[in-house]
């Protein structure tokens, strides 16, 4: 009598697996996108503190990054455990800053140099001496931008 | 010459080279956005500079010092970093025109939303910390204090444009800036309260 009478024979047909590959393929894309490949391995350990009042950084392309930390197990026996700098790749000392900086500017276009800025990644429990002489460095070469980098706060 | 018939290409094994790839950008996948407290450094003094002579006056001062046991000392008084955002919006604020908080000038701004001429407070915070402070308490103050900046702006531009701060336009949040302008100041390196 119903018009809507199941057909008995009809089997659930198993489900196509053609789109897998689509979709599989937005999320590759996706996360191509999305991937900022780490530059440099870090050699100390960094771990900014918290803040509520952050700004994103904008421009990746015209910030240069200085590490203070203290080294990790591996570099210990070398450098021991006194929180150091790290420029690019290798340890540094504040007197290094200055050249790290001229490099980083020579990088870029020229006009692009005033809208450059430092960002400044600073473990927590590092001394505040340290980062006075970087930023004394930073002022004698005129590279006034700083950024100092910290984690959102979770509690707002 | 028989041309043989090309088969349609088994397309099965696709999905697995996707995943395969899929797989790799997961792992080296890092999506930190770089986010921090953004400041500007003063420029090197130079040499022949004569030490600025209009001294700042006592009471547009709001000095804050952190020793090297992270300890506060706000106005001459110990005080925790949890108290210091409430007693900076005071001194910024200056609600009622205490003698000993700062001065206001009369400064231009010329806009309908604001009338010709606003009372701007002179406040000049000032921060100096001691070579021995850890650098999570200096950002803890650095927060704080921007923080009262950030909530005397968001107060006034909720009662002129009932919008937060944040969501203004430019023109208006230069306005804005212009009321409450962010001065923090830090002092020339020095030892505060001896320590290494």
């Amino acid at each position: 009598m119903s018009k809507f009478k199941k057909s008995s024979n009809k089997e659930t047909p198993p489900i196509s697996t053609a789109s897998l590959p689509d979709i599989v393929f937005m999320l590759l894309f996706f996360f191509m996108v999305s991937t900022t490949m780490r530059q440099q391995d870090l050699k100390i350990k960094v771990h900014v503190p918290a803040a509520v009042q952050i700004q994103k950084l904008e421009k990746k392309s015209l910030v240069s990054y200085i590490y203070v930390g203290s080294p990790t197990k591996k570099y210990q026996k070398m450098f021991g455990t006194e929180p150091r700098i790290q420029l690019n790749d290798a340890f540094a000392t504040t007197s290094d800053i200055r050249d790290y900086i001229t490099s980083e500017r020579e990088a870029r276009d020229e006009n692009e140099v005033p809208f450059m800025t430092t960002s400044l990644k600073v473990d927590e429990y590092t001394k505040m001496g340290i980062v006075t002489d970087i930023k004394q460095q930073l002022r004698k070469c005129n590279a006034l931008k700083i950024n100092y980098s910290t984690r959102k706060s979770s509690s707002e | 010459m028989a041309r043989q018939k090309l088969g349609g290409f088994n397309a099965s094994s696709m999905a697995d080279i996707a995943f395969l790839l899929l797989i790799f950008f997961l792992v080296t996948t890092t999506m930190d956005t770089d986010s921090g407290i953004s400041r500007k450094l003063p420029p090197m003094p130079e040499k022949n500079q004569q030490k600025s002579s209009d001294r700042i006056k006592e009471r547009n001062v709001f000095v804050v010092l952190i020793n090297k046991n992270n300890q506060l000392l706000v106005e001459g008084e110990p005080m925790d970093v949890s108290q210091l955002k409430d007693k900076a919006k005071e001194f910024i604020e200056n609600p009622a025109n205490n003698p000993k908080l700062p001065e206001k000038k009369i400064t231009e701004i010329d806009n309908k939303y604001f009338g010709s001429q606003y009372p701007v407070s002179k406040g000049v915070i000032s921060l100096q910390n001691d070579r021995g402070t850890s650098y999570g308490t200096y950002i803890k103050v650095q927060d704080e204090l921007a923080s009262a900046y950030n909530e005397l702006r968001d107060e006034l531009s909720m009662r002129t444009f009932s919008k937060k701060y944040g969501d203004l336009s430019d023109s208006k949040k230069d306005l804005i800036k212009k009321i409450y302008p962010q001065r923090i100041s830090e002092a020339e390196p020095k030892n505060v309260g001896g320590g290494k």
